[in-house]
């Protein structure tokens, strides 16, 4: 009977361990699958991919010696080495190495609970204060501290300012002025006979860099009746010739657009468009915006004709290129 | 036995050897969205190799040459010795102009990559806690990859690349107050600049950003490896482990494998199918512009937002406070990008749950979010593809001007018809256990206790999948 009760209890004990054991055994050991490699045929298949891919490494070199560099065959020979190396790794990943599924445990980092002795966050604060420990004027250094980061970092961005110059009263000088004649781009002045109805040329200062945002004009013709310029701009198109920045007010792309209409009654009317952001700038009324994102009409350039050459009668009617600040102020 | 010593010589030195050994048995869930994170960090590698190339030839200056060198075309014209050298490397420099065009589909697809995987890592809720701080590493280098593809392009000082310039002055003079002062600042003067710029930019593209990049890519990694990698629900995965193939042997290779195979497309597209043709373009300077022209891909948003944003600019008086090319080109990326680094904290404050987070959603799992995520999303390609209404008109002969107010009105009710649709489709999914791609005009069957067939409903099979 005791002989029972005490076997009884072993198998109880037995069980307990087992149960402490797989308990255990869930949250310590790693599960593992593992499978063999099994297919002798996938390894030469492998090598065979592997050699392959040496050919075409060498035949990129072939191509780079002798075929004089085309680049499609290049292109080409390395590509498929590259392909040759990729799919000799793919197959061997999957039929030549052992094949294994891993269980691992997260490390218990971002659970207080589970850290194993103590709280770490607590240790390392704790630290952290204990280098502390026996100074007596901590607000003092602190500010001080405070003080000569401000300090530094002042002295640090300062530098920047030397990156380029700041911006003055006016963003740009412009070269326009009266009497500064209009000339092509092979720098031969702007004659009105070649300019025909509808017409559209790029014309720059003569004498200024061409690169200046300011200096490149787009000159248009139209027919003299159609204008609808204001009142204070009625002698700026002589014989309908209208001189506008080429440079769009939004964001200074050169509009290198101009539609004329061909037959006015159903088509709108001739206006300079920006390609980038399709800004539309109506010319007959002096370059005001019809259409897209500009805000800002077009400069306007007065011009006179002299011997039949253009000339400019005075300076662009607003600052040229993309917005900023003070781009509204009167100069 | 040699690898023994190996081990052994580095071990002595280092003490490695334990790290090295974890290393090689480190787990990795295996899901195929897991793989664009890894396609980016490879096309990194990839830029940086062609990249270094590329540098060996290229010289960043506005000095003024004549072109003599063997595209006919250009023969006598004036440009910078930037663009003649960029063309001189594609034309007389051997496997220059292949390594310039994997450099450029390189950088495409990188952004793509990056894009994708960022759309993964939000779709499953794969930001939560602990990875929030990882997910801001992440969107980091989404934004300096998109500078740096831009800054890349802008080098070259051909027509596009110009005119892709002078936008970007144009939207740096449109920051408020200061923005006239930053642009001279940046570009040493006035639009275009002086050498000093050229000098800035080929030093921002070829040093700064790389290194940024890449010393995040490493922060990047360190923080997927340390709390693991996330995996998505399934038989034995808890939050507590994770179940997958191990580094070594045959996820190193896999891994090893997609490399190549990233390299294989990238070298057959660089070698067979042009882009960026810069002699077509011709040099820029500041007064030409030409029609039809589109940025790299992952600038058409901003293109677009440029181009749609209506005409008006704040004006106190006669200052000019927030010039136009703000909203398109500083606010609406600095609010998508704004969305994307705040959300997190949004989803924290709206749902309480500040819990620790290894298993992945699935979208449906959480329809709010997927809806939510999915209406950004619209809007942003909404204003992409309204970045390419010229390309269509200039195509097709679409009117340009109708389809930007078509644009218009989508970019304001597309999103909320993608969000009420997206949450519909998610809570049904989620009430059905259906998996919208697999198998859903099959019926189950199972045995009976009598040795006969019948089919089972759905609702029981669709549980029976979810196991």
């Amino acid at each position: 009977m005791r002989g029972r009760i005490a076997a009884g209890f072993l198998w109880i004990w037995r069980y307990a361990v087992a149960a402490i054991v797989l308990r255990l055994g869930r949250r310590r050991s790693v599960r593992r699958e593992i499978e063999l490699p099994s297919d002798p045929g996938a390894e030469s298949w492998v090598a065979a991919l592997l050699f392959g891919a040496a050919l075409a490494g060498l035949a990129f070199v072939a191509i780079y010696a002798f075929d004089d560099a085309d680049t499609q065959l290049l292109g080409l020979s390395i590509a498929v080495a590259l392909a040759l190396v990729a799919a000799a790794l793919i197959l061997a990943a999957s039929l030549v190495v052992p094949q294994e599924t891993l269980e691992e445990h997260r490390p218990p980092f971002a659970d207080p609970e589970a850290a194993e002795s103590g709280d770490p966050v607590e240790d390392a604060a704790l630290t952290l204060r204990e280098g502390s420990d026996g100074v007596t004027r901590r607000r003092l250094l602190g500010a001080a501290g405070a003080a000569a980061g401000v300090g530094l970092g002042a002295a640090a961005l300062v530098p920047l300012a030397s990156l380029g110059p700041a911006v003055g009263d006016r963003y740009e000088e412009s070269p326009w002025k009266d009497g500064v004649r209009l000339v092509e781009e092979n720098g031969m002045a702007v004659k009105v006979d070649d300019l025909e109805v509808g017409s559209f040329v790029t014309a720059f200062a003569e004498g200024a860099d061409k690169e200046g945002l300011a200096t490149s004009l787009a000159v248009v013709r139209v027919r003299t009746q159609e204008l609808e310029l204001p009142p204070d701009r009625a002698d700026w198109a002589p014989e309908g010739i209208l001189a506008f920045s080429k440079i769009c007010t939004h964001a200074q792309c050169a509009i290198s657009l101009f539609r004329y209409p061909l037959f006015a009654e159903r088509s709108p009317g001739p206006a300079l468009v920006c390609p980038c952001h399709y800004s539309t700038f109506n010319v007959l009324d002096g370059g005001q915006r019809i259409f897209g994102p500009a805000v800002r009409p077009l400069p306007q350039l007065p011009l006179r004709i002299e011997g039949g050459t253009l000339v400019a009668a005075g300076p662009l009617s607003g600052e040229v290129g993309a917005s900023w600040g003070r781009v509204r102020e009167e100069g | 036995m040699t690898t023994r010593r190996i081990f052994r010589f580095l071990d002595s030195r280092t003490g490695g050897a334990g790290a090295i050994g974890k290393a090689l048995r480190y787990v990795f869930p295996d899901h195929w969205t897991f793989l664009f994170g890894e396609i980016a960090m490879y096309s990194f590698l990839i830029l940086v190799a062609t990249g270094t190339y590329l540098a060996l030839f290229f010289e960043p200056s506005t000095a003024h040459v004549i072109y003599h060198g063997s595209y006919a075309p250009l023969h006598g014209q004036e440009m910078t010795r930037a663009y003649a050298s960029a063309v001189n490397l594609s034309f007389d420099v051997r496997a220059g102009l292949l390594i310039r065009q994997v450099h450029h589909w390189t950088a495409d697809v990188f952004l793509a990559a990056i894009t994708i995987h960022l759309m993964r890592i939000f779709f499953t809720g794969a930001f939560r806690k602990p990875r929030d701080i990882n997910y801001y590493v992440g969107l980091t280098m989404l934004v300096l990859a998109v500078l740096e593809g831009y800054a890349g392009y802008s080098l070259l000082d051909d027509l596009l690349s110009g005119m892709g310039l002078a936008i970007g002055n144009g939207v740096a003079l449109s920051i408020p107050v200061v923005g006239g002062q930053l642009g001279t600042l940046l570009w040493g003067g006035r639009f275009p600049g002086t050498q000093d710029f050229f000098s800035r930019l080929f030093f921002v593209h070829v040093f700064l950003f790389p290194v940024l990049i890449g010393t995040l890519m490493a922060v990047h990694l360190a923080l997927v490896a340390r709390p693991h990698h996330t995996q998505f629900r399934g038989r034995g995965r808890r939050e507590g482990n994770v179940v997958g193939t191990p580094m070594w042997p045959a996820y190193a290779l896999r891994s090893l494998g997609l490399f190549f195979a990233v390299a294989a497309v990238l070298f057959l597209l660089g070698g067979l199918v042009q882009i960026n043709p810069i002699w077509q373009w011709g040099p820029y300077e500041p007064y030409l512009g030409t029609n039809g022209a589109q940025p790299d891909w992952y600038l058409g948003w901003l293109i677009g937002a440029l181009r749609l944003m209506p005409h008006f600019d704040v004006v106190i008086g006669n200052y000019t406070l927030i010039p136009n090319p703000f909203w398109g080109g500083v606010l609406f990326p600095g609010a998508v990008f704004g969305f994307l680094y705040l959300w997190p904290w949004i989803e924290r404050r709206w749902t309480g749950d500040r819990r620790v987070h290894n298993l992945l959603d699935r979208p449906r799992d959480n329809p709010i979010r997927t809806a939510i995520g999915a209406a950004v999303f619209t809007l942003v390609a909404t204003v992409f593809f309204a970045g390419a209404a010229d390309r269509a008109f200039i195509q097709f002969g679409v009117s340009y001007e109708g389809q930007l107010w078509g644009y218009r009105a989508a970019t304001i009710f597309l999103p909320a018809l993608v969000f009420f649709l997206t949450r519909r489709i998610c809570v049904r999914l989620r009430a059905s256990g259906e998996h919208p791609g697999r198998g859903s005009d099959s019926v189950v069957v199972g045995r009976t206790t009598a040795g006969g067939f019948e089919q089972l409903d759905p609702e029981r099979a669709g549980a029976r999948s979810e196991d």
